[in-house]
């Protein structure tokens, strides 16, 4: 199990990555991918949507399931990755590298309540 | 209580991702679950079905007992080892449980039955054989394993060129007794193939001669993709208790020919026919992009259906599920599908996806 020291993570496995333009962007968590098994198909939110944090935003589907992603914090969607919507199966083979979505975060300093790469390793680690 | 089959050790040692189903420890996958259904669809894969439950009949009455126990007629079989696909139904004509049943001597038959359904199964056999001569004997002490695709009985007489020479004339749905195994022409996913009982210790070097032979571990996961694409219904989702065999794609395998024969349910389900407007149970393909699953609301002319199983075919890159929709819903009519509070095109199909390596629409 991959965990990147440098992004924050969410209890529900997402990763977020505050970007130097000021954007952060998110996807779901080695240990989601490992978990959820072949991933078929990826519904994203569209640009201009607005989500409160913890707001079910995306669905990830794996052959087995379909899992919600949700916004680790608020902010307003300014891209979905299309090239992940095309070949679902990225998302196995790189988890952090196939991004889901970019927001403008309503507040960037909301990232510092998200998990540590230690603290979500714990997590992981009971799940 | 936790339950593990004789080949849990080897599926662990395999890196096999191993989940609860129906009170059993079962493999999964041993990694992508994609793999090895194309494994099967393509050459051969094998899976542990050991949590299965065989039960041995024996008895003067054995054959009266099943032609009232069975939906489908085992006067039928006549051919020592021919088997047979049947419901066992109660009186209401709810399904208790979809079973194999192989044929040795009137006297001597065995029962494969479902994992999550094998005490009520038992329970259900043992009262119904309280007025007959006959014995039942559940078969703990089997392990199970199947192995299927094009290539797998091929692969199989690798691993036991003995094997062969009392195998190779089997025909579909027949099987041959040898050293203590029973090798059967029977399967689950819409290819050539064996299923095999074993002497329970006997399992791991079975299980190990056959990788050997080149044959995959496959586990659960794409044995449901595969029995989906091929059509075949899977208890507990396309039908239960609260359905009969008539509205589930069964019709097929309820025999009414032999009009002196008092089946379990027999009566409820002439009665169901006879009142006509008989939901139709159908394949779906979906036409926009998305998943379907299983009790997603279907939207057609003729009112409501619902989806009684749902996934992803691996065979023909696109969303199937299996459907009970209202009497008048044939193949090629356009349907809509709910799913999360969007309405999704898909199109009526036979209930037969892909089997034999390929599509079959």
């Amino acid at each position: 199990m991959s965990v990147p020291a440098n992004l924050k993570y969410t209890k529900s496995h997402e990763w977020a990555l505050l970007e130097a333009d000021g954007t952060v962007t998110i996807g779901i968590t080695d240990h989601a991918q490992e978990a959820l098994g072949d991933i078929v198909f990826l519904e994203l939110p569209d640009a201009g949507r607005t989500v409160k944090a913890g707001e079910e935003c995306a669905v990830v589907e794996s052959v087995k399931a379909a899992s919600d992603i949700y916004a680790p914090i608020a902010g307003e969607v300014v891209a979905k990755n299309d090239a992940a919507i095309d070949a679902p199966e990225s998302v196995n083979q790189d988890a952090y590298a196939a991004w889901l979505f970019k927001l403008k975060p309503a507040n960037a300093a909301d990232l510092n309540g998200l998990l540590d790469a230690t603290a979500y390793e714990k997590v992981a680690a009971e799940s | 209580m936790i339950q593990k089959t004789p080949l849990y050790d080897t599926h662990v040692a395999a890196g096999a991702k191993i989940v609860d189903f129906a009170g059993w420890q079962m493999p999964i996958n041993y990694g992508s679950q994609i793999e090895e259904h194309h494994c099967v669809r393509t050459d051969a894969g094998m899976f542990d079905v050991s949590h299965m439950l065989a039960i041995d009949l024996v008895g003067a009455e054995s054959q009266t007992f099943l032609r009232r126990l069975l939906a489908n007629d085992v006067a039928k079989l006549t051919v020592p080892g021919k088997a047979l696909y049947s419901c066992m139904l109660q009186e209401d004509g709810g399904v208790i449980d979809d079973l194999i049943v192989y044929f040795f001597t009137p006297t001597q038959y065995r029962i494969v039955v479902n994992a999550g359904t094998s005490e009520k199964d038992l329970a259900w056999m043992r009262l119904q054989a309280a007025d007959f001569a006959v014995s039942l004997t559940p078969r703990r002490d089997l392990a199970m394993i199947a192995v299927q695709g094009p290539q797998a009985r091929e692969r199989f007489w690798t691993a036991f060129p003995v094997a062969r020479s009392y195998s190779v004339t089997l025909g579909v749905f027949q099987a041959a007794e040898w050293d203590g195994w029973l090798i059967a022409r029977t399967g689950y996913t819409g290819e050539d193939g064996f299923e095999i009982a074993v002497p329970a210790d006997e399992a791991a070097t079975v299980w190990q001669k056959l990788i050997e032979a080149g044959v995959k571990p496959a586990g659960l996961g794409a044995r449901d993709t595969l029995r989906l694409e091929a059509g075949m219904n899977l208890y507990g989702q396309d039908m239960d208790e609260t359905q009969n065999p008539l509205e589930s794609g069964l019709t097929w395998t309820v025999d009414f020919k032999d009009a002196s024969r008092d089946f379990i349910g027999k009566s409820a389900l002439a009665g169901r026919q006879a009142a006509g407007s008989l939901k139709v149970f159908l394949g779906l393909l979906l036409l926009d992009k998305g998943i379907l699953r299983a009790h997603q609301k279907v939207v057609t002319a003729q009112g409501n259906g619902e989806t009684t199983s749902g996934s992803f075919s691996p065979t023909l890159n696109q969303s199937i599920a299996l459907a009970r929709l209202p009497a008048g819903v044939q193949p090629g009519d356009e349907v809509q599908v709910e799913i999360r509070d969007k309405l999704l095109k898909a199109q009526v199909v036979k209930p037969v996806f892909a089997r034999n390596g390929k599509s079959q629409l």
